[in-house]
């Protein structure tokens, strides 16, 4: 059975915009559009590379509201977690995007598309992790 | 100019989550939710942003130098470790819990949602602990 939610043409048309981000992020500066990467790294400091890093990550919030301002809140924000797990979530999500190298970015769009044997188990891993966490929380726990 | 391109990179990058709905935890969630009424929207936006960003880099890859910077800062690293593995594993617990990345958590700070703003500050947190843990001399 599938969502009601599904949006190929637009999940097409966002994914399109976002490997430009990191086509573009790759041609002019160089670097890999890894977000987690980015922002752990911009947190250590690296001297003289953390301006682009944090103008990079202030274009994220940016570019989302602008597109919302124009185009509308295309798919709304729906989030269902309660606090305590959202800081656990979060908390997780920080520790193992540091320790594993990359996210759904870097691994992801990024690595994947450099045809990185690395990224690409990296991707199945937090994938599966992922798919086996949301069925033990709606499935098994019977949480939302 | 590579502070100017990061900035309209992240923009662009930042608009293409939003049209995507990947700034929508539901629906991250409703991909991750095999066993539910499945969203499939992640995969075509992973196969859009790859499409272009694989078809980018055969081009790019040419290039001895990037417009703005000596050289290209690609990863050395080549293993596929445990470490690898058991990092992006943890991290896939956390985003199924809760149905954000890193991306579309820093995309949603001007929502004014305070579940956006716990999310981040703990995710800058689990950062910030990884560094302890992974200095130097541990790898």
């Amino acid at each position: 059975m599938i969502s009601d939610r599904f949006a190929p043409a637009l999940g097409l048309a966002g994914g399109a915009l976002i490997g430009l981000a990191a086509a573009g992020l790759m041609l002019a500066d160089g670097r890999i559009a890894g977000v987690s990467g980015i922002l752990g790294r911009s947190l250590a400091g690296g001297r003289g590379d953390r301006a682009w890093r944090l103008l990079f990550l202030l274009g994220l919030p940016l570019g989302a509201s602008g597109a919302a301002a124009v185009l509308g809140d295309l798919h709304g924000f729906e989030i269902t977690a309660s606090l305590p797990r959202l800081a656990v979530g979060g908390f997780l999500v920080g520790f193992g995007t540091w320790v594993g190298n990359g996210c759904t970015s870097g691994h992801g769009v990024c690595g994947l598309a450099r045809g990185s044997a690395r990224s690409f188990a990296a991707t199945l891993a937090f994938m599966a992790a992922g798919i086996a966490t949301v069925f033990v929380v709606r499935h098994l726990a019977g949480a939302a | 100019m590579r502070e100017l391109a990061a900035l309209v990179c992240g923009v662009v990058f930042g608009a293409g989550l939003l049209v995507s709905g990947m700034t929508n935890p539901a629906k991250v969630l409703g991909f991750l939710d095999l066993a539910g009424r499945w969203d499939p929207t992640l995969a075509f936006v992973m196969g859009g942003a790859l499409a272009v960003n694989a078809a980018a880099w055969a081009l790019t890859r040419r290039r001895e130098a990037p417009l703005f910077a000596a050289a290209f800062a690609l990863p050395a690293e080549r293993r596929i470790d445990r470490r690898l593995l058991a990092g992006a594993a943890l991290f896939g617990v956390g985003w199924g819990l809760v149905g954000l990345c890193p991306g579309p958590a820093l995309a949603g700070l001007l929502r004014g949602q305070l579940p956006v703003y716990v999310f981040v500050l703990t995710l800058v947190a689990g950062i910030a602990a990884a560094q302890l843990y992974t200095r130097p001399g541990r790898r």
